[in-house]
């Protein structure tokens, strides 16, 4: 109903600024940013950075199961097994565990590799950072478990380097990729379940709503309600205006009050189109597998064969 | 904004203020009136992690020491070295509020730096005792720190990802209008450089 006032005021500006920023939302100001040409400005040039810098990330292999096999080293079957068993285990601990085998580490070294793939795919609770990743790079020949900043006490370096040292290598020297894998996987699994109260605690906290979870539906409830305020509070002068009777210039009785219509009542006019908070969920076991957010932060050990 | 709402509180009225008021908090958020402190914040916190990673492996050093001791006690010299840098070590501290000072940062820098040298020297030296080479405390030693010195990589890492953050909100336009602003004391943070004794970690190879 103030559409035709605003924009008789506002002239023909107010159109081709809504479009460019339409194609801004993935701003940082998103469409916030509608005060002023000047807002507009800056909003393009903290997007500009934003954008350049992300085109330049190094490429992952994608995150297509708990079993990443992008080297060919497993067979299905145990693919199958593997998957199964690691799938198990975040049911029962929430803690993830994902085997990946690339052919070669592009050149970087595998600690380096493996915490950003780690970072980049989200392994591990977010807020809980219970993620292990066991990579196995088959040209360079090195094998790193690279261990989530909340594991590092229970998993640490040297226990690492031990399942590496005995589980994996002494196969992986015998040609037994699948086997060496396979025992180091279990190595794992077992020193992560060892402290089997800490275990529970950790299921438990991790269970249906995380912490961030709760922050962003806060956030989220508390957008929305500003909007139904400023929303609501067009609504109610639109209908004092329609329903009400007219009591003199701009001035109506309502619902027994009397409103006076101001001629520039618009704050933040024309500002829809904002999304809500995003929500994004822990680990979802089986099926689609997907991080749950986690990081890393260089811990675990490496070896070769 | 309404002429009205200033006249007579009528439940609009302040319901329409309190939006007004909660909307240009909004937009100033939305366009990163807070950016500096936040990410200030940040820098601060990755600065924390560095020092906490480069606290572990000082914490790692006596027990190291003494193991190696136990072998080769001849090695008075590199051993000494190493209990010399770590203590220059955990003396040259900084305060989170001294990160815009390049001389406190590179004197802490050169100090880790020169541990870094004397430890990586000491795992040299163990080369020539095959028994010590072969102890599992020795060994366990030697993974923890090895990641020791990878976690110290990446938090140096992140760290500079932050301080680049920061500087630059410091720098480009919206943020340098905001600190001018709300942020007068705000200075660019001092990020390591890169130096090939502290950039990678001691590699001594115990397999062969």
């Amino acid at each position: 109903m103030t559409e035709p006032r605003i924009r008789r005021r506002a002239g023909d500006t107010r159109r081709p600024r809504q479009s460019v920023l339409a194609a801004l939302q993935a701003g940082p100001c998103g469409c916030l940013c509608r005060l002023s040409r000047l807002a507009l400005l800056a909003a393009l040039m903290v997007a500009a950075p934003v954008l350049a810098r992300s085109a330049d990330a190094q490429t992952f292999p994608a995150l297509s199961g708990r079993v990443v096999d992008e080297a060919g080293l497993i067979d299905p079957a145990g693919e199958a097994a593997l998957t199964d068993k690691l799938a198990a285990f975040e049911q029962a601990s929430s803690d993830q565990l994902v085997v990946v085998t690339v052919p070669d580490l592009e050149g970087y070294d595998i600690a380096d590799y493996g915490y950003r793939l780690g970072r980049d795919w989200g392994i591990g609770q977010i807020g809980e950072d219970n993620g292990v990743l066991l990579l196995v790079s088959r040209d360079d020949r090195k094998v790193r478990i690279e261990v989530g900043y909340g594991l590092e006490g229970t998993l640490t370096d040297a226990l690492a380097s031990t399942i590496i040292e005995t589980d994996i290598l002494p196969a992986f020297r015998s040609g037994d990729y699948p086997g060496g894998i396979d025992r180091g996987v279990d190595g794992i699994l077992s020193v992560l379940s060892g402290d089997a109260a800490e275990l529970q605690a950790r299921a438990e906290r991790n269970a249906g709503w995380s912490g961030d979870d709760a922050v962003g539906l806060l956030f989220g409830l508390l957008f929305v309600g500003i909007w139904v305020v400023v929303i609501g509070g067009f609504l109610m002068v639109t209908l004092a205006r329609l329903r009400g009777r007219k009591i003199g210039p701009n001035r109506y009785r309502w619902l027994g009050m009397t409103w006076t219509i101001a001629n520039a009542a618009s704050p933040g006019h024309g500002s829809r189109g904002v999304s809500g908070g995003g929500f994004s969920g822990g680990g979802s076991p089986g099926g689609g597998f997907s991080g749950g957010g986690g990081s890393f932060g260089g811990g675990g050990s490496s070896g070769s064969w | 904004m309404s002429s009205a709402a200033q006249r007579r509180t009528t439940p609009l009225g302040i319901l329409t203020r309190l939006a007004a008021v909660c909307l240009a908090g909004l937009l100033l958020a939305g366009c990163g009136v807070n950016a500096i402190p936040t990410k200030e914040e940040a820098a601060k916190a990755a600065w924390a992690q560095v020092e906490n990673q480069y606290q572990r492996r000082s914490d790692l050093i006596p027990n190291l020491v003494e193991t190696v001791k136990a072998y080769a006690r001849q090695e008075k010299d590199v051993l000494t070295a190493v209990v010399e840098a770590r203590a220059k070590a955990t003396q040259t501290r900084i305060d989170a509020s001294q990160l815009s000072d390049p001389a406190a940062v590179q004197a802490f820098q050169a100090a880790q730096d020169q541990l870094s040298g004397t430890l990586s020297r000491l795992l040299a030296t163990v080369e020539a005792y095959p028994d010590l080479k072969s102890n599992q405390n020795f060994l366990a030693l030697q993974s923890q720190l090895e990641g020791t010195e990878n976690r110290i990589a990446v938090a140096r890492r992140d760290y500079i990802e932050a301080v680049r953050d920061y500087n630059t909100e410091l720098k480009t336009i919206p943020g340098s209008w905001w600190a001018a602003l709300f942020h007068p004391e705000a200075r660019p943070m001092e990020a390591f450089t890169a130096t090939p004794g502290s950039q990678t970690p001691p590699k001594v190879d115990f397999g062969q």
